[in-house]
């Protein structure tokens, strides 16, 4: 019993989550029970797994070999650095939204509790195991069951028709890019016959064949991820699913994804083609413009902050193209400070994001409103939830010190230190990306601000906003627990990239941890202090004696006092709350600069209108440039092939025979 | 940290505070010289505090905490912002604390909490002056960003303190990619100071105004912090400037003495510099509010051309 390995532990964590699974089948209506005792002990769960996962970071791998499966295939298991890394995500993401479940399901919302905490549990089980497979038949049965758990509990309430139609959207793009992965794999054995990680990893692929591996994998994992225009899905399935299961979703879902390209392009993959990179960092920079421009125009807050997944996802994309690039030219040192802010980010958005997802959840219930244009003034109802989602709205948009901007920055530095890439062009043009970014990055910050103002600041936009409550005691642990890392990882950078650095060891030769503590844990360094650093302490410091300066001055130098009145509003005599900007109204000027990226349908009223009625709305281009031409075209086709079917038995017979004497002539040749 | 380097720290931090009032009266009497107006004082903006400061502050009965949060953030990032801007000397504690991309996000603190702040109290003017100030925010901001990439292109650094003194140390040398960099930099400050191209720091009219919409619930010591803020962000952008495209005389780690004359050197820059914004401002006209994203997009190129004419000319 105590000379067990890490690995051995993790297995003995999916077996109690699925023992949890079963024990909510078991009091599969007894709400109480299954919110405030399974969902918790999930929540532990989790966090014993982070624990876990800290303790591989670093060890030399552990394998495993679960009997189960079809004879003669078992389940191979291995985990490694980078498979250490994304465990410490699912668990330390997992234990914050599992508290938060705990206080969020309620009775009575379509499916029932005990079903819930089965498939949500399964689902956490399912990632753990993607991220631990080591061959291709485990990975799919474990990436098949994470697609199909999440799909339930995406349609947990199936009995709305949007539920149910973004469930099978979710389903259908998932599938499609599991076929891809399939193909991938099925290219990276080289006929060897053997799908096992090790097997590939031993093989050497031709550039052409590298190459085809790479796009499929490219495709399969960027339809999981939302990368443009496999992105479909992604703005359906979130505000469709509970709040808890969206966090976990974007949080940690999509990171498999990143897990997947990752593990493919730098662990299995041994021949490296610049152009990937290329590729890469084009569609990453893409999908992140495209995903802020629509979250800045959203008008549903959950869709505001799917889009705000694209766009984050696109950024991380375009960090691993950049990875690939100086991976491809044998730069180590500066692939492992790329690689390093694409997992600082992935970890970084990967807390904000859920707490955010949370917040949502909070308000949802709260004011069972989704809509911003019914929101506002929340700050004052329910101070928790607003102060926490304040946090992560921060870290979202990349301010210092918290923790999305040092991954901001570690990626522009990354982008700054092109210079000396053997292909002048590219060196060229790879500082350009990085003023992108910084325009991608202050959008984001357009988008947030939106988001926090239109919901908690102002006045109430409905008269019943003002019985909101605040979040219940699970749901604040929840999302203290998330929060806590926005800002932990803000403010102790080196903490996270000590952990990171024997994941970018294993995968690209060279660490960035030992530079980056050169001066110090206060300072940031990725080459030398001349260079660059930040120190958010010092940073955080810096402002905080900034507002003391402020405090004391106003001490010794104010004599008048404080008085409360009605808002001033240069002399208005009345107002309402029907006067603030609304979620249309604040994302106006980005739909007028934008314009070209959305589909835009505008009803405007002719003055002699009796009822004037505006309207707006935004879709997607892509809708109706890629997926309506290919349904249609597949819908013909169908129709074409439903004229066999006939439902007359002499018909059918006739097929038989035809095809009879077809097969005796092809036989006979 | 040398006793020396605190000091100038110091020393970098008072003047900043002392002189920022001062150059906004200065930028205002030649506003008003220039467009034939009696001027006010040059003290006028001290008198301005120090009445607002004795005034009693009225907060909307509506107001969360973040409206009375914000002009102490606000202010405090302004002061860790002249802090870290080389101004006097190089020699900064501070400085590695935050380099030129944390610089940018430090503007962007103070941005984001003052439009907040604005949104809070939920009238119409507020709202509209958060979205205003957003928009200009996320064009000027990266424009800021790339016009920085310049200079840490050329000097392989992004901390401040380092690409002074490459820029100050360099045989006298024309850098073409710093010439543009140099004219996109000066339409951003004129946004982000919310000068007269894009906003009118003298006007209430409902319709055309930026800054003053998002701080016109402010009154009292709010106010008074708001607008020392403001006077700073002014004065952080001219050194920024003067730092990166008029190096010469900042004082260096190694030669404290050249402090002695360090200052006189900044006064005197600061001085032509806020004549030169008071003739811009009286020559140009306001624009209209969807003009601005054209001239500040026309900036963020002018930036990322300054940098592939960088890479081009291999400089």
């Amino acid at each position: 019993m105590l000379n067990w390995l890490t690995i051995d532990w993790i297995l003995l964590v999916i077996v109690v989550w699925l023992l949890i699974g079963v024990a909510g089948i078991v009091a599969l209506r007894r709400f109480r029970f299954v919110a405030r005792v399974l969902f918790p002990i999930g929540g532990f769960v989790c966090l014993s797994l982070a624990g876990l996962a800290l303790q591989a970071l670093g060890n030399t791998p552990e394998t495993a070999i679960l009997p189960i499966g079809l004879p003669q295939l078992p389940f191979h298991l291995r985990l490694d650095n980078l498979s250490a890394f994304f465990l410490l995500l699912i668990g330390g993401v997992g234990a914050g939204v599992s508290l938060f479940a705990a206080g969020y399901f309620r009775k009575g919302a379509g499916t029932p509790p005990g079903l819930l905490c089965l498939e949500y549990h399964i689902f956490l089980a399912s990632m753990v195991l993607v991220v631990l497979a080591d061959d291709a038949y485990a990975f799919m049965v474990a990436w098949e069951t994470m697609a199909l758990s999440s799909f339930f509990l995406v349609t947990a309430n199936h009995k709305v028709p949007e539920v149910q139609k973004a469930g099978f959207l979710y389903l259908l793009i998932a599938h499609i890019g599991a076929i891809a992965i399939l193909l991938c794999f099925g290219v990276l054995q080289a006929n060897t016959g053997d799908y096992t990680f090790d097997n590939m990893r031993a093989m050497t692929l031709t550039p052409f064949w590298a190459s085809t591996a790479f796009l499929l994998a490219l495709f399969g994992f960027g339809a999981k991820a939302g990368m443009l225009p496999l992105h479909i899905w992604l703005p359906e399935a979130h505000p469709a699913a509970p709040s808890p299961v969206s966090a976990l979703m974007s949080a940690v879902m999509l990171k498999t994804a990143i897990y997947g390209l990752l593990r493919i392009s730098f662990d299995l993959l041994h021949t490296h083609v610049w152009w990937w990179g290329g590729l890469l960092l084009a569609l990453g920079l893409l999908t992140a413009l495209f995903g802020v421009v629509f979250a800045a125009v959203q008008t549903d807050m959950k869709r505001l902050l799917a889009y705000s997944s694209i766009e984050n996802i696109g950024l991380l994309l375009a960090g691993m193209g950049l990875t690939l690039i100086f991976h491809a030219y044998q730069m180590p040192a500066l692939a492992a400070l790329s690689l390093t802010a694409v997992l600082y980010h992935t970890a970084s958005h990967a807390f904000f994001k859920s707490l955010l997802f949370l917040g949502t959840g909070s308000v949802l219930h709260a004011t069972s409103e989704r809509n911003l244009g019914r929101l506002g003034g929340l700050m004052h109802f329910m101070p928790w939830v607003a102060w926490l989602v304040l946090i992560g709205v921060f870290a979202s948009s990349g301010l210092p010190p918290f923790s999305g901007f040092v991954s901001e920055w570690l990626l522009l530095q990354s982008f700054l230190f092109t210079p000396g890439l053997p292909d002048s062009f590219l060196n060229m043009l790879i500082p350009i990306v990085a003023a992108m970014i910084a325009l991608i990055a202050a959008l984001a910050g357009y988008a947030m601000v939106k988001f926090f103002g239109v919901i908690f600041l102002g006045q109430p936009r409905e008269e019943k906003l003002k019985e909101a409550h605040d979040a219940g005691i699970w749901e604040k642990i929840g999302m203290i627990w998330l929060a806590a890392w926005c800002i932990a990882l803000g403010l102790f950078p080196n903490f996270l990239i000590g952990l990171i650095d024997s994941v970018t060891v294993s995968l690209v030769g060279a660490g960035l941890a030992q530079q980056a503590q050169s001066s110090g844990w206060l300072f940031l360094v990725p080459s030398s202090i001349e260079r660059a650093s930040f120190a958010p302490l010092l940073f955080l410091l810096g402002i905080a004696l900034g507002c003391l300066l402020a405090y004391v001055l106003l001490r010794r130098l104010y004599h008048g006092g404080l008085r409360r009145a009605a808002p001033w509003d240069c002399g208005h005599p009345w107002q309402t709350a029907r006067m603030q900007d609304t979620a249309e109204g604040f994302g106006q000027p980005i739909r007028q600069m934008f314009e070209p990226f959305m589909r835009l349908t505008r009803k405007i009223p002719t003055p002699f209108d009796k009822e004037p009625v505006y309207k707006v709305t935004i879709e997607d281009h892509f809708w109706f440039w890629l997926y309506l031409p290919i349904a249609k075209v597949i819908e013909f086709v169908a129709g074409q092939v439903g004229r066999l079917q006939q439902g007359r038995i002499s018909i059918y017979l006739l097929y038989s025979f035809i095809t009879l004497l077809f097969m005796l002539f092809l036989v006979q040749k | 940290m040398s006793i020396s380097g605190f000091l100038s720290q110091l020393l970098a931090i008072i003047v900043a505070l002392v002189l920022a009032p001062l150059l906004m009266g200065w930028v205002n009497q030649w506003r008003a010289w220039l467009q034939n107006r009696t001027a006010p004082g040059l003290l006028q903006p001290y008198r301005m505090l120090n009445k607002l400061f004795h005034k009693e502050s009225i907060v909307a009965e509506t107001a969360s905490p973040i409206f009375r949060l914000a002009p102490y953030i606000v202010f405090g990032c302004m002061v860790l912002a002249c802090a870290i801007i080389p101004t006097l000397s190089t020699d900064l504690p501070m400085s590695p604390a935050a380099d030129a991309i944390a610089l940018v996000g430090l503007f962007a603190v103070a941005r984001v909490f003052i439009s907040l702040a604005a949104m809070d109290i939920g009238t119409a003017f507020g709202s509209l002056g958060a979205r205003r100030e957003m928009l200009i925010g996320f064009l000027a901001e990266p424009a800021l960003l790339a016009i920085l990439f310049n200079a840490s292109l050329i000097s392989n650094s992004t901390a401040l303190t380092s690409i002074v003194e490459y820029l100050a140390h360099k045989e006298f040398a024309i850098y073409p990619s710093l010439a543009f960099a140099g004219i996109a930099f000066t339409m951003v400050s004129f946004a982000e100071n919310a000068r007269v191209p894009v906003d009118n720091p003298a006007t209430h009219l409902e319709l055309t105004m930026i800054h003053e919409a998002l701080i016109l619930e402010y009154s009292g010591r709010h106010l008074a912090l708001i607008e020392w803020a403001v006077a700073l962000k002014l004065f952080a952008y001219s050194c920024i400037g003067l730092a990166l495209f008029f190096p010469w005389g900042i004082a260096e780690a190694e030669a404290p003495v050249v402090l002695i004359f360090a200052l006189p050197a900044l006064v005197l820059k600061l001085a032509v510099g806020g004549f030169l914004l008071a003739l811009i401002e009286t020559l140009s006209a306001k624009m209209r509010i969807f003009r601005v994203p054209e001239f500040l997009a026309t900036a963020f190129l002018l930036a990322v051309i300054g940098m592939l004419v960088h890479f081009l000319l291999g400089a």
